[in-house]
């Protein structure tokens, strides 16, 4: 297994060189592993105001929403992060 | 050499001895296999997303700037360049125009991004492997999108996208600046965000500070808080990835408390007729030893294996659904086996040696008692 890993890993360089490449020229920021939510699609970009656009008693209705961590930058106030409080 | 035989006959008698009891040992097997599996493929699947991640998120831009009008995200004006470029240690400051089309024909979400190398050819676009999989009439070649007074835009699909760059680009859409801002009615003047270069990334954090400074409503993000995000990502502590944790970590504690209860009247009984013909704690210890090693070594590598399989070969099929959630649009993506003998290393020591432990405690209480009362039992 860890073989095989390791054999996959150096032959597979040139296709993660390709999505480096991609991002860079591209200028990306997420990875695309969810297209439901914006919040989902882009968690780098999340706001703290995405679940009000949903509707009373609806916490989180997309199921992707469950499966990934509010992203640390949001658990900081962004002023005080930037040294304005 | 006297203590090898002495194993290695404790070992055939141990085997043969799991052979008799074929059908609790397989079903013991099955289920710890099972619970393995569950924990090896979250372990892959979350190792190796967070690992590719941070590899190739390490080229995104060093600085975002976004606008904020009312606590969301808006248009940043183009002018906001200049006050920005004014900013020591700034290099490069760029607009990037994209956002978001939701397909009503296939109740697909796109993302659209402004790609420069189509600048000329407008009226075209080069679209992601999942963006062409779902539209409907791909026949055409053409991909039609509302534009924001109502009509609709044919744009011709000059190109593809790679499927080897599906998990950064599979629901892209790159279309010219023409076209973009016809379709959604921006002008000129304004752009989605901006990029920034920076000369020296150590003054990342004073630079961002400035900014928030002389513009005060927009909110600068850095390329490290994005590789932090990824790195939270399918937190363990978080949402789903914690139900199935906790799942198959209750369901290895039933199974180690059974095991750690008490045996059988027919594993009693054959312990005390051991010691009846002469075998010592110690040797029938040894035997509940290699007869835990063996079931529980055996699973576990059934385990790991299968998962890995699960994860690297078949894309993560089984988690597809819970990843898929709302999503028409899913990216077809073979994840690079990032996998260290550290993560198989605590998956081992969480699930081989307590259950091996737990095997060998009742063990040791029944052959400790007198083998005539135990056979009488």
């Amino acid at each position: 297994m860890f073989a095989h890993a390791s054999f996959k890993r150096k032959a597979d360089m040139p296709f993660l060189q390709e999505r480096k490449e991609m991002i860079k020229r591209l200028e990306l920021t997420d990875l695309c592993l969810f297209t439901d939510a914006r919040y989902a699609r882009h968690p780098s970009m999340a706001d703290l105001n995405t679940p009000f656009q949903d509707y009373p008693m609806s916490f989180e209705h997309f199921p992707s929403g469950s499966l990934i961590s509010v992203p640390p930058r949001l658990n900081a106030n962004t002023d005080t992060q930037y040294g304005l409080d | 050499m006297d203590w090898i035989e002495k194993q290695r006959n404790i070992i055939d008698f141990t085997m043969s001895s799991l052979v008799r009891r074929k059908g609790k040992n397989v079903a013991l097997i099955v289920v710890y296999t099972l619970v393995v599996f569950v924990l090896a493929s979250v372990m892959f699947f979350t190792h190796a997303i967070k690992r590719e991640a941070s590899l190739i998120l390490r080229d995104a831009p060093e600085m975002m700037v976004q606008r904020l009008v009312a606590g969301r995200h808006e248009l940043i004006p183009v002018s906001y360049i200049n006050t920005l470029k004014q900013i020591k240690g700034v290099q490069t400051v760029r607009g990037r125009l994209w956002g978001y089309y939701y397909d009503p024909t296939n109740r697909a979400n796109y993302t659209l991004v402004v790609n420069e190398d189509l600048h000329s050819s407008s009226g075209n676009v080069t679209v992601g492997k999942g963006v062409l999989r779902n539209l409907i009439g791909k026949e055409r070649g053409t991909i039609p999108i509302k534009a924001y007074d109502g009509s609709y835009l044919f744009l011709k699909i000059k190109g593809t996208l790679s499927s080897e760059s599906e998990l950064v680009s599979s629901d892209l859409i790159l279309i010219s600046e023409e076209d973009f801002r016809r379709l959604f009615g921006i002008s000129e003047e304004y752009v989605t965000d901006l990029t920034l270069g920076v000369r020296n990334a150590k003054e990342l954090t004073t630079i961002a500070t400035k900014i928030v400074q002389l513009l005060p409503d927009t909110r600068p993000i850095l390329r490290d808080e994005i590789i932090r995000t990824y790195d939270a990502v399918f937190d363990w502590r978080g949402g789903m990835i914690i139900v199935i944790l906790f799942g198959a970590v209750m369901a290895f504690i039933i199974f180690a408390w059974d095991k750690a209860a008490g045996l059988s009247a027919e594993e009693k009984r054959e312990i005390g007729i051991l010691k009846g013909i002469g075998w010592e704690t110690s040797d029938v210890l040894m035997m509940k030893f290699w007869e835990g090693v063996a079931v529980s070594l055996t699973s576990f590598l059934l385990g790991v294996l299968l998962a890995y399989v699960h994860i690297f070969f078949t894309s993560s099929t089984l988690f597809e659904p819970a990843l898929k959630g709302w999503s028409v649009l899913y990216p077809n993506f073979r994840l690079i086996p990032f996998v260290n003998a550290y993560q198989v290393g605590t998956l081992f020591f969480l699930t081989v040696v307590p259950y091996t432990v737990a095997t060998i405690i009742p063990s040791w209480r029944a052959a400790t008692i007198d083998p005539d009362s135990v056979m009488r039992a």
